[in-house]
């Protein structure tokens, strides 16, 4: 996995609300079975019209939001299915870090696992850094000391620890845990004996 | 979490589950049970064959294509992209020795739906799918969630999932349920009152009375919908009711050991002491049938009701966020609900396309026709539910009243195959989202029981199923 130490970049400002995994990748680019080639299509009912061509004003097709790495954008960004698809789209595209005031679950989980760092801030700060992104001012997001800046404003955010050292360090998850696959085997034979009906053969 | 002390539901699943905590300090959850569909799961198996990691444990995961196929002419997928991925799921079970119910086969259905069906479900497992309704086994006492192509990865290799451990937030319905309405109309009534961030970080448990006498199909619907409020997961507690569902089935515990599963899944309710970081009570007497107006789930409105006005909105955001909807839907505030015109009904998907679902749209649309300009469509939710409706003779109720019978699959709901809404269409979906573009672009959903929707077919406009005779 791509690992995530700093970023520096334009960040794209998308204030809407209940921004859902239908709205960053709708379902028609589902049918691959890559995880790469998607970033043109990422938003794509926002981003282009019914006959395909680009809508000049939605934010990710203007100069120099075309260019962004981080997106700030409104509350529970990320509800809806689970499609892995959406954090491939936003990571093709070039986005690699999402400020909001909440993620839904399981899209959280799928950035980490697709080196994406999605940040929640205070609904205050959010307003702040709608309005620098806006103002195309640079922000700096820097993991190991868990800040971003943008402009004259210096935001703490919060990450757990185990998420925070896999992103530095890219690590791959199914590696680390087949390192307890002894651990696995021996909690399969004890449920062999005490639920053998999990075990049951069809 | 202690291990002493009175324990939800969820705890016990949760402690009963935990092979170890890895380093970093995260745990290790052991998943019993793992599903599997053409979508989600392509870039999964190509990520095991790229470093060479076998499946840990074939016969736990159970595979089905499901979001992609067509509802009609199915020996023939004339999409070449959802051929390839149908193909490839087929290829890479096959590989695995991975048990595969393929599009010719009777048991082949919407994965959710299945999973039941084949008695795969069961209380106390843990169960996951890439895919969020995986919520739906909940039903039965199950810690069931969706999870990323990812993490289907690594259950694939391990067995197991990285997690840590959700909330527990306790939704209690008291009473019993007035005339008209159902499941549906619950869940959709607590997902207007939570919101659609209300359940994040939880797992949901529904208790009360109103939920513990509903049918399992009912109860499926309620969980079904659970991540529709943001939650990992929805629980309600095994019962007889659940022990009676599951018996017999082809993947049940057999004779052998269904004495001692029984046994096991009576201990698993939540301990009367239990605490909960989070608790609902709702009377049930509050609640109508219930339908959605806007592009999220938590804009939802009794059937009697109207349209929102966007200046009566608490906070700015949530008036932009309905002001957006309104637009996109077609609709003025203050319209009365029941005076909206349909286009087309599409009743079916893992939240209601059930053999109970389609006894009751065939019981109210019996000896009638659907309304002229609609267009009405049903979607079995599996081969086996189609086939017992047929027996039934609920195919011929509903071809006579001018419904499609369709062939099972997720269809309409995500329009991921043929079926879809054309721009500006409006529909009665018995689905689970009314997202922007979800049944098509531009499409326009209103989510409702399919007791409303078989109403709403034949007056044509939405239609409280308490006015209809």
């Amino acid at each position: 996995m791509d690992k995530f130490h700093s970023l520096k970049g334009i960040a794209a400002p998308l204030p809407i609300v209940n921004i859902d995994t239908d709205m960053i990748i709708p379902k028609q680019f589902l049918k691959t079975i890559k995880r790469t080639g998607l970033g043109v299509s990422l938003f794509y009912e926002m981003r282009y019209d019914n006959d395909g061509n680009l809508i000049k004003d939605f934010v990710l097709n203007t100069s120099p939001f075309d260019q962004s790495k981080i997106l700030v954008a409104g509350d529970n960004f990320g509800c809806g299915s689970s499609r892995e698809h959406a954090p491939w789209s936003l990571k093709d595209f070039g986005i690699r870090s999402v400020i909001s005031t909440s993620f839904a679950d399981i899209f959280y989980n799928n950035c980490f696992q697709n080196g994406i760092l999605p940040i929640v801030v205070s609904p205050e700060n959010l307003d702040r850094l709608m309005t620098a992104a806006k103002n195309q001012i640079e922000f700096t997001i820097d993991l190991p000391e868990q800040i971003i800046k943008a402009g004259n404003h210096s935001i703490n955010f919060e990450i757990e620890e185990f998420r925070k050292e896999r992103l530095l360090q890219g690590l791959d998850d199914i590696g680390i845990t087949l390192g307890y696959q002894d651990k696995i085997n021996a909690y399969e034979e004890d449920k062999k004996n005490t639920k053998p009906w999990l075990f049951k053969k069809n | 979490m202690s291990n002493q002390g009175p324990k939800t539901l969820f705890d016990k699943i949760w402690s009963e589950h935990l092979v170890g905590q890895r380093e970093d300090g995260t745990n290790l959850l052991y998943i019993d049970r793992h599903l599997v569909h053409e979508v989600t799961s392509p870039q999964a198996f190509e990520g095991l064959k790229l470093s060479n990691r076998p499946v840990h444990r074939p016969e736990a995961t159970i595979a089905v294509a499901d979001h992609n196929v067509p509802t009609i002419n199915r020996q023939n997928i004339e999409d070449p992209q959802s051929k390839i991925q149908v193909d490839t799921l087929a290829k890479n079970t096959k590989e695995h020795g991975i048990q595969y119910f393929d599009l010719m086969d009777q048991r082949q259905g919407i994965v959710h739906i299945i999973g039941p069906e084949q008695g795969i479900t069961q209380p106390g497992m843990t169960i996951v799918c890439g895919d969020s309704h995986t919520s739906t086994h909940g039903a039965f006492g199950a810690l069931a969630f969706g999870i990323g192509t990812s993490e289907v990865e690594h259950v694939l290799a391990t067995q197991t999932i990285v997690q840590n451990p959700a909330k527990n937030m306790r939704i209690s319905v008291n009473g019993e349920l007035p005339f008209g309405v159902n499941s549906k109309d619950l869940i959709l009534y607590i997902i207007g009152k939570i919101g659609t961030a209300g359940g994040t970080g939880h797992v949901i448990e529904y208790a009360g009375s109103s939920i513990m006498g509903l049918s399992m199909e009912g109860r499926m619907t309620i969980c079904n919908m659970s991540i529709e409020a943001g939650a990992r997961a929805g629980l309600i507690s095994p019962d007889q009711t659940t022990f009676n569902y599951i018996k017999g089935r082809p993947y049940a515990p057999g004779t052998e050991h269904w004495d001692q599963a029984v046994e096991y899944w009576s201990s698993l309710p939540s301990d009367n002491d239990a605490n909960y970081d989070h608790e609902i009570v709702i009377d049930s007497s509050e609640i109508d049938p219930m339908v959605t107006w806007g592009t999220s789930p938590e804009d939802v409105v009794s059937v009697k009701g109207t349209v929102p006005n966007p200046s009566s909105a608490k906070t700015e955001n949530k008036k932009k966020s309905i002001e957006r909807s309104l637009e996109y839907m077609g609709l003025k505030p203050g319209t009365k609900i029941t005076d909206i015109k349909l286009d087309k009904i599409f009743i079916g998907s893992c939240t209601n396309g059930r053999i109970e679902d389609l006894r009751k749209v065939a019981s109210i649309v019996k000896d009638k026709k659907i309304a002229s300009h609609v267009q009405a469509m049903i979607v079995p939710g599996s081969g086996l539910v189609k086939k017992q409706a047929e027996e039934e003779g609920i195919d011929i109720i509903l071809k006579d009243a001018g419904f499609e019978w369709r062939e099972a699959g997720c269809s309409m709901c995500l329009g991921m195959n043929p079926d879809q809404l054309k721009p500006g269409e409006r529909c009665a979906s018995t689905s689970n989202r009314n997202f922007e573009g979800r049944q098509g672009r531009g499409g326009r959903t209103h989510l409702m029981s399919p007791e409303l929707a078989a109403a709403s077919a034949i007056t044509g406009n939405i239609s409280d199923i308490r006015d209809f005779t």
